[in-house]
């Protein structure tokens, strides 16, 4: 497959994804933060149904992943897949997991559910949204070994980080400070 | 109390699936929108098309499922300042880790990826948590 044909269903692709995940987000109730804190609230008045979502879409997407993606050596279009082969547990990835759970159980809104929402004209929703990204540059220029934080100082082994399975390829440069 | 399946959530969740596959497959990306965004902030070449048509996409879709009878809920009453602090440690602590609830709790769990799983039960555990400091604290 040639180069800009591969480049155009890398685009399409996008689009359409990206609208089936923002209607994926709208119909299920994610973008809903008193439904999101009803569900996480298992001690109290617990509302389950958004355990229906994971549920829904690991569904969909585990045998897919298992029975045709994973016997390719490449994507339809040409491209690799861009899953890391780092498989190390480590005090970044789980820091930062708790980071990021503490601030969905604070208000209940995660990356997914906000983008879907920028269109309702919400000034939460926007405030939310320009916050993470704030967020996501520090955590970036951290990672990058350009910004120390308290307590744990400059990130020292900066070649660790390379592109990575969950949150796809975003690759962190390993250049020096 | 009957408890009846939530079709609602059940059918968007397999959207949600549907469109991480349909976005592996063909174009060997992963469907993790902090990744999504991350990235766009750290562009490398050919990785920002991609990530670009698919947030336009997301935010798009609220004018495909409108017409379906679907709203997106009154957030109104939500404590702005509570909540700009909760995005900045959700962009934070996504980067970090390196996923959000798609991107470990979606793709890396179908892979059954240990990174993912270890990652998806930290986050749920502290939200959980959270919310019951909260709950005991009396809605703060």
């Amino acid at each position: 497959m040639n180069h800009s044909k591969a480049k155009i269903i890398r685009i399409i692709t996008g689009w359409v994804s990206g609208a089936l995940f923002g209607s994926g987000m709208i119909i299920s109730g994610m973008v809903d933060p008193n439904k999101v804190i009803a569900f996480l609230d298992i001690f109290g008045d617990w509302d389950p149904s958004l355990a229906f979502v994971m549920g829904g879409a690991l569904l969909v997407f585990t045998p897919i992943y298992h029975l045709i993606i994973k016997k390719r050596k490449k994507a339809v279009n040409g491209d690799l897949f861009t899953w890391t082969s780092n498989t190390s547990v480590d005090g970044t990835l789980i820091s930062g997991a708790v980071i990021f759970g503490a601030g969905w159980g604070l208000a209940g809104f995660c990356p997914g559910p906000a983008m879907a929402s920028i269109g309702g004209g919400s000034n939460i929703i926007l405030a939310f949204t320009l916050s993470m990204i704030v967020g996501m540059v520090h955590a970036n220029q951290y990672l990058a070994g350009r910004l120390p934080l308290p307590i744990v100082g400059y990130r020292k082994n900066i070649c660790a980080i390379t592109s990575e399975v969950a949150a796809g390829s975003t690759t962190t440069p390993s250049t020096s400070k | 109390m009957e408890f009846t399946i939530p079709w609602a959530s059940l059918f968007g969740g397999m959207l949600l699936g549907l469109s991480a596959a349909l976005l592996m497959l063909f174009s060997g990306k992963v469907a993790g929108i902090s990744g999504v965004i991350g990235g766009l902030l750290n562009p490398q070449k050919h990785e920002s098309s991609w990530r670009a048509a698919f947030l336009t996409g997301m935010i798009l879709s609220l004018l495909i499922v409108t017409p379906l009878g679907f709203a997106l809920p009154d957030i109104s009453d939500k404590n702005i300042l509570l909540v700009s602090f909760a995005g900045l440690l959700v962009g934070f602590g996504t980067r970090l880790g390196n996923g959000c609830t798609s991107g470990h709790g979606i793709v890396g769990m179908g892979r059954f990826s240990k990174r993912s799983i270890y990652a998806t039960s930290a986050f749920m555990v502290t939200a959980i948590t959270v919310v019951l400091i909260r709950r005991l604290l009396g809605e703060l």
